[in-house]
């Protein structure tokens, strides 16, 4: 509800810690206005509705895109939200805010510059670029400044860990006997969860490509840094659905009018996804040649249990949320439905990114059965599916969220509830059109990551409907998100031109079921980082260890493949083809001289 | 700790769910081998040193046995080697692919023959061939800025006009 319960907000009582936060969302809503004009390109152009940029400046395009949206948004929103939430629910200011705004200017310069690099690829003149999409798969190679700013953006956040870490330990000393409150729960093992992640990528960045980029080694091993990509890759996904996961397990059941069920089941459901979340990658990685059935069997069977807590958090949110309604006055087996507050943006835009969470889950299962995923494999159903779970499970919440919040760090209104509420039910329409267009386009065959999927050998055959039918959808979809991705940003600066009020400080209720009655072994982080360690080393030492007996650490030997390059080469054989045909025109010269 | 009966109920059905999954998809893999799985059972090899590959250096199909068939592939910017890959009716093929350069892929559309093609790695998977007729293959990773344009096509001819081997 708009009104506040008249307490603080919590600017009012950390004012230096929520311009922190204040910042990081800036960095954050900057890049997915960005990231969503990419998109919309995208979305006109791979279906032929609209082409202005060259279909060679596609990939720049689709590698900002996914930068900018799965890197630079989703991270900082977390780093924002996570900020709040330690200082929060532990009651107590940063130990020291030089830290915190070091990380937080590291995180920012890294990504301006990965940012920049990538962006220089549409000025040809530059010479540098970086279209090796967000997975940089070697031996295509980007500018070394791509893979340098992403050091220093990782560096940054293992600082605002570390940062959130001091925060437990001091709150610890002076609390021995508490429990970790929950959303400081999520923070310390999502965290956990991202140091472990990070470990491949690091590798993969620092001891391989940035070094090779700067040609002091000669060589990589492509399947290795992929393979240390895909250690990465599978929990990154864990690490941008955890604000959202904060988001519905702590403001949701408020918002809703009630309290969150179960503390004690929240707090399994966060050490699963800190366990089970990375031993997992490989399955991004089932079409790979070089890596055995076996390995790829048990990442199956580990992602298949990995479906355990989510689907014990839509048990839980949806008890919640059911509490709340009845704490409302709703009644009956469903009635309870009609007394929840739809008018409010944030709950709206929670509840339906939870419904196409559950729809992007069905998808995922899909993907993750070893065999079907040889069908749909880097077809459009993957980014269809993806956008359901990333592009709006977590996207659309992480706005949801932001109309919530954005009072509590700012003191000032929302400028207006139903342009809220009309761009989270836009977002889901037009996420509606183009993730269904994506599903059904990757079943026909039609690849992704293409500027122009259409061949000249052959056709995509449709078993109902057609591809213009569903290029249709696609482009109008996509329409759709943009316009709604312009609707939440134009909301918030006109936010900034309301006046500051006070009064607008909301309290988050305790659990249902607190975590007195948990066994106090969950909040002990110690072990289950240590059991994370083990099942990542179980699951990751024998298939790296074959990679490097087979093929080397340096891999078998092969180019590397600057993306710049290819115009440079371009630019080289031209000349050659000038001198040689200069040469040629000499000859003839010299030929005619004789005859004269 | 506890759990609400409502809770206990829908951890057990969780559980019964996944295991169910694990079984399913354990049977697609080993009871129904429709196509092979893609394993590591190819050999690595230097990209650079593709062109004096025995196989791979000139890439084409071989007849390795009664009805079977062997399709050596090379992808590389930003083509398939051979083009088009020519093939018998209702035989088995095997196909080794591999890369020159970067990463690609090589999928038959509309069929789930489908892998990934790293360099230095040879990805090896058998099909079964049935019908003539004419697929598009298409590479689906990204390969650099001509990705777009890289297509190949499988023709699948009857097997008395198979003049067995190398179109080109
Ligand atoms: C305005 C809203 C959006 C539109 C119109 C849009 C459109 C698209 C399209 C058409 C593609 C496929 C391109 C291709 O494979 O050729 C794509 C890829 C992608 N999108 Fe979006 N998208 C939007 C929002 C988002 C959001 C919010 C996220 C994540 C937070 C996201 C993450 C991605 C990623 C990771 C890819 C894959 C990039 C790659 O293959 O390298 N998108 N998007
Ligand atoms: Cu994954
Ligand atoms: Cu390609």
């Amino acid at each position: 509800m708009s009104t506040g319960s008249g307490a603080a907000t919590f600017v009012d009582r950390y004012p230096e810690e929520a311009s922190i936060v204040r910042q990081a969302f800036f960095v954050a809503f900057v890049a997915f206005g960005l990231g969503a004009l990419f998109g919309v390109i995208q979305a006109l152009h791979r279906t032929d509705i609209l082409r202005f940029i060259p279909s060679t400046d596609y990939y720049t395009v689709l590698t900002a895109h996914g930068v900018l949206l799965v890197i630079v948004f989703t991270i900082f929103f977390l780093v924002g939200l996570f900020q709040w939430a330690i200082t929060r629910s532990f009651d107590r200011p940063v130990e020291d805010i030089r830290i915190t705004k070091a990380w937080l200017a590291l995180m920012s310069v890294g990504s301006v510059v990965t940012g920049v690099t990538i962006l220089l690829g549409f000025v040809d003149e530059v010479g540098i670029s970086a279209d090796v999409l967000f997975t940089f798969y070697a031996p295509l190679q980007a500018h070394p400044l791509f893979y340098a700013g992403l050091a220093v953006f990782l560096v940054g956040t293992w600082i605002a860990g570390a940062d959130w870490f001091r925060s437990w330990l001091a709150w610890n000393a002076e609390h021995p006997d508490d429990r970790i409150p929950l959303q400081a729960f999520v923070v310390l093992t999502t965290m956990l969860m991202w140091y472990i992640a990070t470990i491949g990528v690091a590798v993969a960045v620092l001891f391989f490509l940035l070094p090779w980029s700067l040609g002091l080694i000669e060589t990589v091993n492509p399947l290795l840094t992929r393979t240390l990509f895909w250690f990465f890759g599978h929990p990154v996904v864990y690490f941008w659905l955890m604000p959202a996961y904060l988001l519905w397990y702590t403001v949701l059941p408020k918002i809703a009018g009630g309290r969150l069920f179960s503390d004690p089941l929240a707090r399994v459901v966060f050490v699963l996804f800190l366990l089970l979340s990375t031993p997992v990658g490989i399955h991004h990685q089932y079409l790979d040649p070089g890596i055995a059935e076996s390995f790829k069997f048990i990442a199956m069977t580990n992602t298949m249990f990995l479906l355990l807590p989510s689907l014990l958090t839509a048990f839980t949110v949806v008890a919640s949320v059911e509490h709340g309604a009845r704490q409302r006055g709703g009644t009956g087996l469903f009635g309870w439905l009609r007394a929840l507050p739809w008018r409010d943006p944030a709950f709206t835009g929670m509840m339906l990114a939870g419904l196409m969470f559950a729809a992007g889950g069905f998808s995922g299962m899909i993907n993750a059965g070893m065999n079907i995923n040889y069908l749909v494999h880097n077809t459009l159903w993957v980014p269809g599916h993806f956008h359901l779970t990333v592009g709006t499970a977590v996207a659309l919440t992480m706005m949801a969220g932001t109309y919530w919040l954005w009072p509590q760090l700012t003191n000032r209104r929302l400028y207006s509830r139903p342009i809220g509420l009309l761009q989270v039910v836009v977002w889901f329409g037009g996420m509606a059109l183009m993730s269904n267009a994506m599903h059904v386009s990757g079943l026909y065959g039609i690849p992704r990551r293409t500027a122009e999927p259409q061949y000249q050998g052959f056709d995509f055959s449709t078993a109902f409907g057609s591809v213009a039918e569903l290029n249709v959808q696609l482009a109008i979809g996509g329409t759709l998100l943009f316009v709604s991705a312009l609707l939440f940003l134009a909301n918030l600066a006109f936010s900034w031109g309301n006046p500051t009020t006070s009064g607008l400080g909301q309290t988050l209720p305790p659990a249902l079921s607190g975590p007195d009655d948990s066994p106090r072994v969950l909040d002990n982080m110690r072990l289950w980082a240590a059991i994370a360690l083990v099942l990542v080393a179980l699951a990751y030492a024998l298939p790296l260890g074959a990679i490097v007996a087979d093929s080397g650490l340096f891999g078998p030997g092969g180019d590397a493949y600057p993306v710049t390059v290819v115009l440079n080469s371009v630019a080289v054989t031209a000349e050659r083809l000038t001198a040689s045909v200069g040469a040629t025109l000499a000859d003839v010269g010299g030929v005619l001289e004789v005859i004269r | 700790m506890h759990i609400h009966q409502y809770e206990k109920l829908w951890l057990g059905l969780s559980l019964l769910l996944i295991v169910g999954f694990v079984a399913t998809v354990t049977y697609g893999a080993v009871g129904t081998p429709a196509i092979s799985m893609i394993g590591d059972d190819g050999d690595t090899l230097n990209p650079n040193a593709i062109d004096d590959h025995p196989e791979f250096g000139d890439p084409g199909v071989e007849k390795v046995g009664e009805s079977e068939y062997a399709a050596y592939v090379v992808a590389r910017q930003f083509m398939f080697q051979p083009d088009p890959i020519v093939v018998p009716a209702n035989t088995t093929v095997t196909f080794y692919v591999t890369s020159a350069d970067v990463i690609h892929g090589f999928s038959v559309v509309g069929t789930n023959a489908n892998t990934m093609v790293i360099p230095g790695e040879v990805a090896e998977l058998t099909v079964e061939i049935n019908d003539p007729g004419e697929y598009g293959i298409v590479c689906h990773e990204y390969c650099g800025n001509g990705h777009h344009g890289m297509e190949g096509l499988l023709k699948v001819v009857p097997a008395d006009e198979y003049d067995g081997g190398d179109a080109e």
